[in-house]
């Protein structure tokens, strides 16, 4: 199937004449001929009609929570309320110009210094700030924090960050960002730390240890209150990567394991949406001694008023030319309101409760599970091995088989210390009847490739596109459509 | 709670299956003392109705400003069907199209933003989004340094007239790095001065850093600043406002290596200050180095084109700590209406809003400028966007005028002390004749009416002693 590009629909003279202002009569003053284009910008020529027909149907070729189960390990695609999305567009929020004056925004600042209260209380932090604009400036603001604190203290030697192997590749690309050292540490059979790994890493280099927990495979570090006793008594400090934190929302807080820091993905534990892509946010917390170095700005209430504050000496710095992804808070904001308190746990309970069925029910029609010994937390891994061994069908077939179920692919090859792996996070916002769906779409393909691993091994079949020729473009890369682009 | 969908029954099904009594027992490996029974206080949970009351008191509570800020960002039309498309759950909703078979809209659309980025700025390729302006100045330093293989300077010079919290978040994410940023000062025409930087801290750059226009409205002269980044050995780096570039020349056609800008001026709502969009564009040598994701276009196995991201080499989840950022997540929905702006503006679009925006801004300039106590900061061209100077304090003069309900411009005295009581003032084409005549009189009304009665009374005494007629009415 070819389909077209906008720049195939454009028609020299045509355009959407309701969107743009009349003509100036005059040209332009006081601007040099030579500062003047001398033909107009190589955008598409098109009608109001034609932009909204191309792109509702580009639309219509993507898989997307609102039309499929989306079970992406690592990435919790749970359901987006439609009404974080309309109220955080009320015309109030989205016409604030950043540099209008605080007293002219109290309803948008009482919104955010709620939200920093609230996600305060449910990491058990002293401090939050929603300045980050995705998980990985998350982790700079946090991992730039303690470097500040181990200089602020004098100690310059510390300039390594331990990392799990297990990790996500955003900790060590982070810790590099910040001009420190990565000492990646292995993972034992049980999917828990080896503790005497970690020993052999810890030392007056450590700046700090990254973790996620639930892991990226899936359980519970067991022994994180051992680890954060030797990290602290090492002199380092402990940074948690909020990522799987729908595994224990408002059954354990990060602060009660020990955590100095730690950063949320708005866009998963609190349903804001993925975007395809972004926009996320990466609210910090930090313990009362990493508060001086929080990035600004940062939003205070005194005196009855909520302000922006700015002026913190210590501070990592800006990371945004303006507060963060606010629009995005705001819709993190009504989600947390319409939880409550009530709802908190419930959004962990069954989003383990999801997980660790759907584990159960596919252990029990074979499917071999990870780490088959553990409790599974928000999400748990397969490998697809022993089915690759016997009948050439890869993890990556096995996706592709299931985006033609209509299910969209589980995270494939992550993390890299299994095998043929598929991560499966199903979310607490999928019912059982979609995670019996599930099990069944999964049994189908695992026959299939008993039977005709060839019709597995081309899958898919009924996509828009068959599987696209991924070596081909990186080693010819086509980043821009030429003829759009030609100066004649 | 709202989006759990189980049925009691349903829950008590799967735990008996698994042979768990209760919801609890799921956390039977987490350490006694962290599992909590009691959640953490925050508010009690409402209903949408109960929160749609609350979002609509608070946004109720924010008051509307009349708008002649810049800076970064701006207040333009938005095209009613960019939302309307933006806001389908197949765009909202879905993930970053790694799975390419379950994404080709999002892809293909990628594609084709990048395509208009590169087409927009005169560039060979265009990544798919950074979090904001800012961040995307900071990445184009950092991935200058990486391409400059003959420099070894680790250091960028950059304009001070480029936009403050750029260079802010610049510094925040180069420290880390041990890179450098050297300032170059502001001469008497708002230009970069490099002769103070050459004087002071001598030669030696990675790269050059300016924008076009730039944050107080300037228009440097890039063939001067090629040159100089050539005599330099420094790639040029050039920060942009998209808008601008629907009648300016773009920076491509001055030698730029990379572009970097603040997409927020392209359907994107001002939403408080996020999320904005950072554009990324440079030359095809330097794809390698780019950071973020990129979109290609292939063929699939039956030969058909097909979409993917590509050169995923350059990216943390393959290549962790040698990656080229640690970028994941970046604003892939501002990417969707940034794409409907431009294909619903078109070229002619752009250069009618780019025109009617600089029209406004010289209007808006020379009405307040009319007014004693208050100047132009430079005498020369200026785009969109422009520096007065007032005869007192700007943030007073801001907040009386936020009283009578507009914003008048952002305050740049403490980031530009050697400006004096600076204000930067933008109006953008949704400002109308009728806006621009009241900012003026509600101005001359707080800076002037000293010098009201310092005429009247010159023309009171002068009557008592010539017995003129009052002509107070027209003196201001």
């Amino acid at each position: 199937m070819t389909r077209r590009l906008i720049f195939d629909v454009s028609r020299p003279g045509r355009r959407a004449r309701a969107q743009a202002p009349a003509a100036e009569s005059a040209a332009p003053a006081g601007l040099p001929a030579k500062l003047i284009r001398d033909r107009k910008a190589p955008l598409p020529a098109v009608s109001e009609l034609d932009v909204v027909r191309h792109y509702t149907r580009l639309s219509q070729l993507n898989f997307s929570i609102d039309t499929n189960s989306y079970p992406l390990g690592s990435c919790t695609m749970k359901y987006n309320p439609r009404a974080c999305h309309r109220l955080a567009s009320l015309p109030g929020f989205l016409d604030v110009h950043p540099a209008a004056p605080d007293a002219s925004v109290q309803g948008l600042l009482q919104c955010l210094h709620e939200l920093q209260d609230m996600l305060a209380a449910v990491t058990g932090m002293q401090a939050i700030t929603l300045a980050p604009m995705a998980g990985a400036q998350g982790e700079f603001a946090g991992v730039a924090m303690f470097k500040a604190y181990h200089h602020a203290r004098g100690d310059h030697a510390r300039d390594e960050i331990i990392v799990p192997d297990a990790a996500h590749g955003t900790n060590p690309a982070t810790a590099a960002m910040c001009g420190l050292k990565v000492r990646e540490i292995a993972t034992g059979k049980d999917g828990d730390i080896e503790l005497d790994a970690l020993d052999a890493a810890l030392g007056p280099r450590t700046a700090g240890i990254m973790l996620t927990n639930p892991s990226t495979l899936g359980v519970f570090e067991r022994h994180i209150l051992e680890i954060s006793r030797r990290v602290h008594a090492a002199g380092g400090l402990l940074y948690y990567d909020g990522a799987n934190l729908n595994a224990l929302l408002g059954r354990v807080l990060p602060g009660d394991m020990g955590f100095d820091a730690v950063h949320l993905n708005l866009h998963k534990t609190f349903s804001t949406p993925h975007g395809g892509g972004g926009p996320g946010a990466g609210a910090v917390g930090v313990a009362s001694s990493l508060q001086p170095f929080l990035p600004v700005p940062y939003v205070e209430k005194a005196e009855g008023e909520y302000r922006w504050r700015s002026d913190s000496p210590d501070s990592i710095g800006k990371l945004a030319a303006n507060g963060g992804n606010i629009g995005v808070l705001l819709r993190a904001w009504v989600y947390l309101r319409m939880l409550g308190r009530e709802g908190l746990q419930r959004v962990a309970d069954h989003a383990v409760l999801n997980a660790n069925y759907l584990a159960f029910r596919l252990a029990e029609e074979g499917f071999d599970l990870a780490y088959p010994e553990r409790r599974a937390g928000h999400e748990f891994v397969i490998s697809l091995k022993r089915l690759r061994d016997e009948t050439g069908v890869t993890a990556a077939d096995f996706a592709k088989a299931m985006l033609d179920e209509g299910f969209h692919a589980p995270t494939v090859y992550f993390p890299l210390l299994v095998p043929e792996c598929l991560l499966i996070e199903p979310t607490e916002t999928e019912s059982p009847e979609a995670l019996d769906a599930l099990i069944e779409a999964m049994v189908r393909i695992r026959d299939a490739a008993l039977s005709d691993p060839e019709a597995v091994r081309s899958a898919p079949h009924r996509m828009p596109v068959r599987r696209p020729d991924e070596v081909l473009a990186a080693r010819k890369p086509d980043l821009a459509h030429a003829p759009a682009l030609r100066r004649d | 709670m709202p989006f759990v969908p189980h049925t009691g029954e349903q829950a008590e099904e799967m735990l008996d299956r698994m042979g768990l009594a209760r919801l609890r027992d799921l956390y039977d490996e987490v350490p006694d003392s962290l599992l909590r029974d009691e959640p953490p206080s925050i508010f009690p949970g409402l209903d949408e109705a109960g929160v749609t009351r609350i979002a609509r008191e608070r946004a109720g509570n924010n008051t509307p400003l009349l708008c002649f800020a810049g800076g970064g960002a701006y207040e333009h039309h938005i095209p009613a069907a960019i939302w309307d498309i933006a806001s389908r759950g197949e765009f909202y909703s879905n993930y970053t199209p790694y799975q390419a078979e379950a994404a080709q809209g999002s892809l293909q659309l990628t594609y084709e933003y990048q395509t208009m980025i590169a087409g927009l700025t005169g560039m060979d390729v265009a990544n798919a989004s950074l979090y904001d302006g800012a961040t995307a100045f900071a990445e184009a330093c950092l991935m200058a340094v990486r391409c400059n293989r003959k420099s070894d300077a680790r250091r960028i010079a950059v304009a001070r007239s480029l936009h403050p919290a750029w260079r802010a978040v610049a510094r925040t994410l180069l420290n880390g790095q041990g890179i450098e940023l050297v300032e170059a000062p502001l001469d008497d025409s708002g230009r970069a001065d490099f002769n103070y930087v050459y004087e002071n801290v001598g030669g030696g750059f990675d790269a050059i850093a300016v924008a076009a226009p730039n944050y107080l409205g300037g228009m440097p002269d890039l063939e001067a600043w090629r040159a100089l980044a050539d005599r330099e050995g420094a790639l040029l780096v050039v920060g942009i406002n998209p808008v601008s570039l629907g009648l300016l020349r773009p920076p491509g056609e001055f030698g730029a290596d990379i572009v970097c800008g603040e997409g927020q001026p392209l359907g994107i709502p001002m939403s408080g200050g996020g999320p904005f969009l950072g554009l990324l564009a440079c030359k095809a040598q330097y794809i390698r180095q780019m950071p973020g994701r990129l979109a290609g276009r292939t063929v699939d196995a039956a030969g058909d084109t097909a979409y993917v991201l590509t050169l995923q080499a350059r990216e943390q989840h393959i290549r962790r700590s040698r990656a080229t950022s640690n970028i994941c997540t970046n604003q892939g929905l501002m990417v969707v209406a940034a794409t409907l702006y431009m294909a619903l503006l078109g070229g002619e679009g752009m250069r009618r809003v780019a025109s009617a925006c600089h029209a406004r801004t010289a209007q808006l300039v020379e009405a307040l400028t009319a007014i004693g106590g208050v100047r132009r900061a430079f005498d020369a061209p200026f785009f969109h966007e422009d520096v007065l100077c007032l005869d007192r304090p700007v943030a007073p003069v801001l907040a009386a005028l936020a009283e009578q309900g507009i914003l008048g411009g952002v305050d740049i005295s403490s980031e530009y002390p050697e400006l004096g009581n600076a204000l930067l003032v933008c109006a953008t084409e949704m400002r109308t004749e009728d806006d621009i005549i009241c900012y003026a009189r509600a101005l001359r009304e707080i800076v002037a009416p000293r010098q009201r009665a310092a005429r009247n009374r010159r023309a009171t005494s002068a009557r008592r002693t010539k017995h003129e007629p009052d002509d107070s009415g027209q003196t201001t």
